[in-house]
């Protein structure tokens, strides 16, 4: 078969785009990864979030997350007349495999919420463990040394978004690690690569290249329970006062 | 999902802490209400309550050497526990467990009861024979002078230990209080009440656990009961009782006219799910019962067969009232949703690791370790010369 001009043409963006997709989910090289030089965050930009649930399914997958527990999941906020000073929440097994269909004549405003760990600077949860195997890594990620936890669940009790669990099998706390794994290597977090529209972004708050800089200063953003002063550095974009 | 109404956190459908964590606190305020008791004679010198001192330290042992248990059964990794002690984080409430629990049993109960036994310890490491004679040989620690100046010196220092446990013993439970009290996240702990309450819960507790034991063991031994001793016994159980009342309205009138965020969703709790255990035992049935019938013990002239009767059953009630109080904090502290949104449920299991068999074990545990302890260690005067049981 002959290759004309047309066909290059028409081939030429499908190969680009797998291309893309092939270096993406190659780890770079990372020798240089310095821990003083990040600090990790995430942007949530709620208006964009269509609750497909992918982000939930890359997480399981990525980190073999138990069922029936969940290291980063997904609310739908139903804003009716009925429910209008207390919208109706639902995040059906975590919103894995989105939610239900909005029936006809249903009424009202809805959005959706992604929820995992606020990889809080000043975390709650790593003030009380009894022996600090959770602890807030120096580039800023909360992470758990699972070689070391008792499984007392003091640090579940004490985060307030309700993030951590203790695992069914390995007996010790979970929870999200921000992918450590893999943005240690200059790689995004599952979530954020699966979300296909980028309703989650890997934010480094210290380097002032990365465009959460230029989000914080022109959007209103806002972080989830900011009363209980935790630090958090999950930022919302556009998070309705009615979210907890 | 079963048993959850409304939204909650999907982590959050698990309880975490089941009803062994409910016991921990439960007895180390008993530990800690006995040894307050054994204090009033050492060191303020309530003579009315002497019958009671030995028993009220060989209580408080026995049930501190069972406090841990709990805990241990609890943990995912038990194994990993020995962790707090030598690699304790500094910002850990519960880091402290061990060694407030440590100074607690070895500084303070243990030492108290040797110094206090050490005379009888070492005549029967003399009179006793074959493996006793051995034990008590051990007990003795080497140290045989029981002359009155060295007694004399025991005596001492066991009053200083003594003064010593007094805060201590403030410190093994409002720390436990404090574990509590200090997660911001739950409205239903958060409160620096919560440890005042469990310190005063865990006097009113402990007192109630020694009267009843030494009600009982004088009944099971066919002595008569001190009533002078009971009367007073019951006069401070109810004092400290009111008080510990008063803080916990005070408590609940503050969350109730303050009225924050999570009120709504706490007094749905109230009136549902806790209604039992917290409306109707602990408050109803385990508060105002024992103090309206405590109060007629101070203001009417009862007879003596009746005061007894309404200091076992004050005192009963006053048990049950406290595991419900602890069961309401522990339990109730996890049944809603951080989301204010939605709550779940709570089943005990019967025969899990945290289940409602162990449970029950951890209950008779420190009743068989003072049957030991008290066999061991009788606390009653070898020269007793009660008069026989009145027949009530």
């Amino acid at each position: 078969m002959k290759i004309s001009r047309r066909h290059i043409l028409v081939l030429l963006p499908a190969a680009a785009v797998a291309w893309k997709h092939v270096l993406a989910g190659t780890p770079e090289d990372a020798p240089n990864y310095k821990l003083s030089e990040h600090w990790w965050g995430m942007l949530i930009d709620i208006p964009k979030c269509i609750g497909c649930g992918n982000c939930v399914r890359a997480c399981q997958t990525e980190n073999d997350v138990p069922d029936g527990f969940f290291r980063t999941w997904v609310e739908r906020y139903h804003v009716s007349d009925y429910h209008l000073e207390n919208p109706e929440v639902i995040s059906p097994d975590g919103g894995k495999e989105g939610f239900p269909a909005v029936k006809a004549g249903e009424e009202g405003k809805f959005f959706f919420v992604p929820k995992m760990c606020n990889h809080c600077s000043d975390s709650p949860c790593t003030q009380v463990c009894p022996v600090g195997a959770t602890f807030v890594t120096p580039d800023g990620v909360v992470l758990i040394d699972q070689q070391y936890c008792l499984g007392c669940a003091y640090c579940v009790q004490a985060c307030p978004y309700g993030c951590r669990y203790i695992h069914p099998t390995k007996k010790v706390a979970d929870k999200c690690t921000l992918c450590y794994h893999r943005i240690t290597k200059g790689l995004t977090t599952a979530c954020c690569e699966a979300c296909p529209t980028g309703a989650r972004q890997l934010a480094d708050l210290k380097d002032p290249k990365d465009p959460i800089h230029e989000f914080l200063k022109t959007h209103s953003v806002q972080v989830l329970k900011p009363q209980m002063a935790t630090g958090a550095k999950a930022f919302y974009n556009g998070l309705d006062g009615s979210v907890r | 999902m079963s048993g959850v109404e409304g939204y909650m956190y999907p982590n959050e459908v698990t309880l975490y802490w089941s009803v062994l964590i409910v016991l921990y606190p439960y007895i180390t305020g008993l530990v800690a209400g006995a040894f307050i008791l054994a204090s009033l004679v050492r060191v303020f010198r309530v003579q009315a309550v002497a019958p009671t001192y030995r028993l009220a330290l060989l209580t408080a042992l026995s049930f501190l050497l069972v406090a841990p248990l709990p805990l241990q059964f609890h943990l995912g990794h038990p194994e990993r526990s020995p962790e707090m002690y030598f690699t304790p984080h500094a910002t850990s409430a519960m880091a402290m467990f061990g060694y407030v629990y440590l100074w607690y049993l070895m500084a303070v109960l243990v030492f108290e009861i040797w110094l206090d036994y050490r005379r009888e310890i070492v005549l029967r490491s003399q009179q006793s024979k074959g493996l006793l004679r051995l034990v008590y040989k051990v007990m003795t620690l080497g140290s045989n002078n029981i002359s009155e100046r060295s007694l004399h010196i025991d005596e001492k220092v066991g009053w200083i230990v003594t003064l010593v446990g007094i805060p201590s013993a403030f410190l093994l439970h409002g720390y436990v209080g404090f574990i509590f009290g200090s997660i911001k996240a739950n409205p239903w702990w958060s409160s620096p009440l919560m440890p005042v309450v469990f310190i005063f819960s865990a006097m009113v507790s402990g007192i109630a656990g020694v009267m009843l034991l030494y009600m009982a063991l004088t009944k099971l031994r066919k002595q008569a009961i001190d009533i002078r001793c009971v009367d007073t016994i019951a006069m401070y159980m109810f004092y400290i009782f009111i008080i510990d009342f008063s803080l916990e309205m005070l408590d609940l009138v503050h969350r109730i006219y303050e009225a924050d965020e999570s009120f709504r969703s706490l007094n749905f709790m109230v009136h549902t799910k806790l209604y039992f255990s917290q409306i109707v035992l602990q408050i109803v049935v385990g508060t105002l019962v024992p103090l309206v019938l405590l109060f007629l013990t101070q203001v009417v002239k009862l007879a003596e067969i009746a005061r007894k009767r309404i200091y076992v059953l004050s005192g009963s009630l006053i048990l049950i009232s406290v595991f419900a109080m602890r069961w309401n904090v522990v339990i109730g502290g996890q049944l809603f949703s951080k989301s204010f949104l939605g709550y779940t449920t709570y089943k005990v299991d019967l025969v899990t690791k945290e289940g409602l068999l162990v449970a029950i074990g951890f209950i008779i545990l420190p009743l068989v370790f003072l049957w030991a302890l008290v066999k061991l260690l009788p606390p009653w005067p070898p020269q007793s010369k009660h008069q026989t049981a009145s027949g009530d």
